[in-house]
């Protein structure tokens, strides 16, 4: 795809992160605030492109990973006290396990049978969210408090409610995880998992070993997307269900939809354009969702590739 | 009460949840055995139904029989219009591609919940039944509208079997479900077959809401339950396959009544979830299913 300028896409994307930085200081108070939660989000969305982009495995269920970062970190300050650092990896660690599980279970179907098995699953955590409503808050959710989101260094302490330490904290999240998914996707396993991807059968045929080049996409997709609900719980300081519900599996398909899929700049292409309508639009009418409905239909009708993904058909070729 | 006649209604609710989630089941299965198309919209579908049987039935005065009626022939026209509608606008253009219809069938969804909340508002609303009989047990009354679903239900499946196997509209409808390439050489005409197949699952699934709707409400949110349901029951009949759609409705339906008459619903659900994703893993043909094509 893009053999032959490994230094033109570094430089872009190193570009990308520093505007996001410069960014920071010329915003005003709400887009700043909203920036940052974007971030948070275009890394959902970042790790659910890994699999849908680069594998072409459509999940419908990608809010229990995120839900299984969020709860994990949550919980862990909430109910057990831990400090955020310990918190925040208590919850990528979540993800990465229950990953592990779903990928050995829904791995053995594939094609439509894989998106209604990633959803059951989904709805399965969401349930359990539920029914253990006396830990989790049920629908109501929980708020974690602020004095136990502030990070101490020795002397210094990081109080992750100050927007400023919060954008910081969601940039740099954000840049490791672009940086983290540049370099698989440029990566012996990222190219086998793009030949997956155009012809399973080949690849296996070629003698790779499709199904563990697989688990290791899931595994990573739900620990980056973990990895998004963790820091949005100690970020913006809200634990709740609806983040795990259905919703929260379509968003990001949406999001990578609108961006472009297998690009690793489209979900947050996409995040942002997505939350730029949305936030037009509800100047004139509540019905958000009629924009979200809308919105996918005339995308794969219309733009199946996305914004970048046109782009990259179109006029810039070397797009990773 | 004692334990027997406890049982007794739970099983009559169990079954009338059954009759209802076999019919709009059956709009699915059809709709995936023969276009192979996941529809994600299909409980909006449902929902809408009820929705326009509220409407009918308040804007036609007189017995409540009479609106009951006109909504239980004029509602699922109304929806099976609209599906077609959308069948011809979306899905004919993506070449019915599996992906990319669940994207926009989920696109569907959402339009349909924004408009019922927009226009029908966040009201559930009653409809009266058409007649209210109640059928006294040596235990307890029963309401004769229920066991009336039941049969209506019974009666609905047993005409689109017989439409499906003994008519030539089903003699092409499995034609086409079974090779639609070769269906196409032989003259038949695809593409108006798949249009009659989606309207005719929305159909089904509206037919099931006005049903329903004089025991359980018309609401805008009313048509999650029963696409996770059907799902549920599609899979353990085995995808496309009718009769196991039924028996598996009839099993859903009589243990999820009795489940969460003993134990709690949530409890309940997990557990039915839990148990047809793992079906859906080790056995992806269905319970009852034939060999998966």
């Amino acid at each position: 795809m893009s053999e032959a300028s490994p230094a033109k896409a570094y430089a872009l994307h190193l570009g990308v992160i520093a505007l996001l930085f410069l960014l920071s200081f010329v915003l005003p108070e709400y887009y700043h605030g909203l920036l940052a939660r974007i971030m948070v989000l275009a890394v959902f969305a970042m790790g659910y492109n890994m699999l849908f982009g680069y594998v072409g495995l459509l999940s419908l269920g990608h809010a229990m990973f995120f839900g299984a970062g969020l709860y994990g970190a949550g919980l862990a300050v909430i109910q057990l006290g831990w400090g955020v650092p310990l918190a925040f990896l208590g919850g990528i660690a979540c993800g990465a396990v229950l990953a592990l599980v779903i990928g050995l279970l829904a791995l053995r179907t594939t094609g439509v049978a894989f998106m209604i098995v990633t959803m059951m699953f989904a709805q399965v955590f969401y349930l359990v969210i539920l029914y253990f409503s006396s830990w989790t808050g049920g629908d109501q959710g929980m708020v974690v408090p602020q004095p136990a989101r502030v990070l101490t260094f020795g002397a210094t302490a990081l109080d992750l409610t100050n927007p400023t330490v919060r954008y910081m904290t969601a940039l740099a999240l954000f840049s490791i995880v672009l940086l983290i998914t540049l370099g698989i996707v440029r990566s012996r396993h990222g190219r086998v998992l793009i030949a997956i991807r155009e012809n399973e059968e080949r690849t296996k045929m070629l003698g790779y070993d499709t199904f563990s080049n697989k688990l290791a996409a899931v595994v990573v997709s739900g620990t980056i997307c973990a990895a998004s609900g963790a820091a949005y719980a100690l970020l913006f300081g809200y634990v709740g269900s609806s983040f795990a519900s259905v919703q929260y599996s379509i968003l990001p398909l949406l999001w990578v939809l609108l961006g472009g899929a297998a690009t690793t700049l489209g979900p947050l292409i996409g995040t942002v354009f997505m939350y730029y309508v949305i936030d037009v639009t509800s100047g004139y009418t509540s019905a958000y969702l009629l924009i979200v409905g809308i919105a996918l239909i005339l995308l794969v009708l219309f733009f199946p590739k996305g914004i970048l993904g046109s782009i990259r058909q179109r006029w810039l070729g070397w797009l990773p | 009460m004692h334990f027997g006649p406890h049982l007794l209604l739970a099983a009559l609710e169990g079954l009338v949840t059954s009759a209802v989630l076999a019919l709009t089941a059956l709009g699915l299965s059809l709709v995936f055995g023969v276009m192979r198309v996941v529809n994600v919209a299909h409980g909006e579908f449902f929902m809408l139904g009820a929705v326009l049987a509220w409407a009918i039935s308040t804007a036609i005065s007189g017995h409540p029989a009479l609106g009951f009626l006109a909504a239980l022939v004029i509602a699922p026209l109304i929806v099976g219009a609209i599906a077609l509608v959308a069948e011809r606008l979306v899905l004919r253009r993506l070449n019915y591609n599996p992906e990319a219809t669940i994207v926009a069938t989920i696109g569907m969804l959402y339009i349909i919940q924004q408009l019922a909340l927009t226009f029908y508002g966040p009201e559930a609303r009653p409809v009266e039944p058409p007649f209210s009989y109640r059928i006294l047990l040596p235990w307890f009354g029963y309401s004769g509208y229920k066991l009336s679903i039941i049969a209506a239900s019974a009666l609905l499946l047993i005409a689109t079997w017989l439409v499906l196997t003994r008519t030539k509209i089903g003699l092409i409808m499995r034609a086409t479900q079974y090779d639609s390439e070769t269906a196409q050489a032989f003259g038949i005409p695809v593409d108006r077959v798949y249009g009659g197949v989606f309207a005719l699952g929305a159909m089904l699934a509206a037919v099931a809401a006005v049903l329903i709707v004089p025991i359980s409400q018309a609401h805008y949110l009313m048509g999650q339950d029963p696409l996770l349901l059907s799902f549920i029951v599609v899979i353990i009949g085995g995808l496309g396959s009718l009769r196991g759609t039924v028996v598996a409705a009839v099993l859903i339906g009589l243990s999820d009544g009795i489940i969460s008459m003993f134990f709690s619903p949530t409890l309940a659900k997990i557990v039915a979830t839990l148990l047809v994703a793992m079906v859906l893993v080790f056995r992806p043909q269905g319970l009852f299913g034939t060999a998966s094509r």
